[in-house]
């Protein structure tokens, strides 16, 4: 079973509209949505949802007013700002428990927090695997690996090649936590100033964590100029160029309609994309 | 007045409006526009100040004296982040894994612990005119954005006009960068995944009370429904900008619209307008 994972570094390049494509195109796998604060793959895969659980996850401070003796200690001492006249602020909170170790009346508990769902749900292309975070909620890491954990028990017990994930945007917690031990990362860029930055900030991660490359380029014909930027750069770090795919508004037409491109036009997007999604099968085998 | 620009899914446009926003208004105000997007920063990209100061991010980890350990394991015990264990008689530190709460080292029985800086981003700042540009960014490799855009916000000058560039998604780095803000502006588009991120973006906003508003982007294709749902939940439309291949180009050559297109800066500093009275309603109001 491989895994591989699209990332971008810059929200916005088209990594969900890649990953829905690659859903109708690829046989025998299992999809994962790891963008768990602002997931969007359900909107052109329609899931049913088959199983949900809570996701409980790191801890949260509770100081009880009755016991405490207001001496401050915890708010002098907590690193978050996160207790203000006595009172703990949730969403500032870590959970790191340091003012429940050091209350000297016992007045702080700690209280386990809820921060999520996952779900495992059918779609017409095969299991897809996603979650959502609560609002405001920390531990997006977590999630995320919960998640991957899920796609891959279920490419193991039903003997699917492929795990196919769709990333989230950036280079942080959730990004470290989708890639790590991955087969392959495909990462979707644009030829804006801001994704080719963004591009090479990636691929430090991707490098970092010792995880095989390849990038795609999308809405090429944006700026052909930065498009060259993009391949002269990747050609001098060696990584493979695997696709251009063309700047064409069938890409919003099909999100609007709610299905992966490939379902909503047969012209040249698609191509490219099929042909995409070929070098990533074989690239995967080698 | 600080104003923080958030989007919930990435590649809407933040930046853009951040950086026209900014200039647009430095032509008579004095401004600090932050880039909090410490993982994928790109206002710079746009503006090309030159920056003149640069200060490291350091999270105080741990640094065990084993001279004077008594290997008891206390700080294993309170460490939420199972950033240190005790084994026989070895202490290890996983210091990617410490949040430097510092619980351990003010609860070890001993004083075996201090706490050393690890470098995990940088923020630097530069000038031109009036205009203060404020960047974090994280280092390639590292997990925690919070502590960068913690400490990006230090800079805070509140007599200026703040304007705050934001991650994308719903989670913590968000909610860091967000905070104590007097007015959100929501960048989005007009498609099913701009309004799904966009309503989760509007309930991390409601849950700060932070007023807020919308700027659609790329009108032109797609549909209504975020109209809709905006005339539905009472939240102002700002601005509207049309899906127009110039303005596109220009973001991929990292031209500034209020640059590129001068004729933009009425609007923006019409949108400004409309906040600050947004804002002092609201202040009446309560």
């Amino acid at each position: 079973m491989k895994e591989i994972v699209v990332l971008s570094g810059k929200g916005g390049t088209g990594k969900t509209s890649i990953v829905a494509s690659f859903a109708a195109i690829a046989q025998g796998k299992v999809l994962a949505d790891c963008d768990v604060d602002a997931a969007d793959l359900h909107l052109l895969l329609k899931p049913a949802v088959r199983e949900e659980k809570e996701f409980w996850s790191g801890q949260v401070a509770f100081i009880d007013r009755d016991k405490c003796t207001e001496c401050g200690l915890c708010q002098e001492l907590c690193r978050f700002d996160a207790i203000r006249d006595f009172q703990v602020d949730p969403v500032s909170c870590e959970g790191c428990g340091f003012c429940y170790q050091v209350c000297p009346v016992d007045a702080i508990t700690m209280k386990d927090s809820m921060s999520g769902h996952s779900f495992i749900s059918k779609t017409k292309y095969g299991y897809l695997c996603h979650a959502r975070l609560g609002i405001a909620q920390e531990n997006s890491g977590k999630l995320v690996a919960l998640v991957r954990q899920n796609a891959k028990l279920i490419a193991e017990r039903e003997n699917l090649d492929y795990v196919i994930t769709d990333g989230p945007p950036g280079i942080g917690c959730p990004v470290i936590s989708s890639l790590s031990g991955a087969s392959l990362v495909l990462l979707v860029t644009e030829p804006t100033l801001s994704g080719i930055h963004d591009l090479e900030r990636v691929i430090g991660v991707c490098r970092h964590f010792r995880v095989p490359v390849l990038v795609c380029v999308n809405k090429y014909d944006l700026n052909e100029g930065n498009t060259r930027r993009i391949e002269s750069y990747c050609g001098k770090a060696g990584i493979e160029v695997a696709a251009k795919i063309s700047f064409d508004n069938v890409m919003t037409e099909a999100i609007v309609q709610g299905v992966p491109v490939v379902e909503y036009s047969d012209g040249k997007v698609t191509q490219q994309i099929k042909k995409l999604w070929q070098i990533v099968g074989v690239r995967l085998e080698q | 007045m600080i104003i923080s620009v958030a989007s919930g899914k990435g590649g809407t446009g933040k930046t853009l409006v951040a950086t026209s926003l900014a200039l647009s208004l430095s032509a008579n105000d004095k401004v600090q526009l932050l880039d909090c997007d410490v993982e994928e920063p790109n206002a710079n990209i746009l503006l090309r100040v030159a920056m003149t100061h640069s200060q490291p991010v350091c999270i105080p980890v741990p640094r065990v004296d084993e001279a004077k350990c008594s290997y008891c394991g206390k700080c294993a015990e309170v460490c939420a982040y199972n950033a240190i264990a005790v084994i026989k008689k070895k202490v290890l530190v996983f210091s990617e894994l410490c949040h430097g709460c510092g619980a351990c080292s003010y609860l070890c029985p001993e004083s075996a612990i201090t706490e050393e800086g690890r470098e995990v981003g940088i923020v630097e700042s530069g000038g031109s005119g009036n205009l203060e540009l404020i960047q974090g960014k994280l280092n390639v490799g590292e997990a925690m954005a919070p502590p960068v855009i913690r400490e990006a916000k230090k800079y805070i000058d509140s007599s200026n006009i703040v304007i705050i560039d934001v991650p994308p998604g719903t989670s913590c780095p968000v909610i860091e960068a967000v905070e104590g803000s007097d007015f959100c502006v929501l960048v989005t588009e007009p498609t099913p995944f701009g309004l799904n991120d966009l309503s989760l973006a509007f309930e991390v906003v409601r849950k700060l009370t932070i007023p807020c508003g919308v700027i659609i982007n790329r009108v032109g294709v797609g549909d209504e429904e975020v109209e809709l749902y905006c005339h539905r939940e009472g939240i102002p439309i700002l601005l509207k900008i049309p899906l127009d291949r110039n303005i596109a180009l220009l973001y991929s050559k990292g031209v500034p619209l209020a640059e590129g297109m001068p004729q933009w800066r009425e609007e923006f500093l019409r949108v400004f307008q409309d906040i600050k009275d947004i804002v002092a309603a609201n202040r009446t109001a309560k």
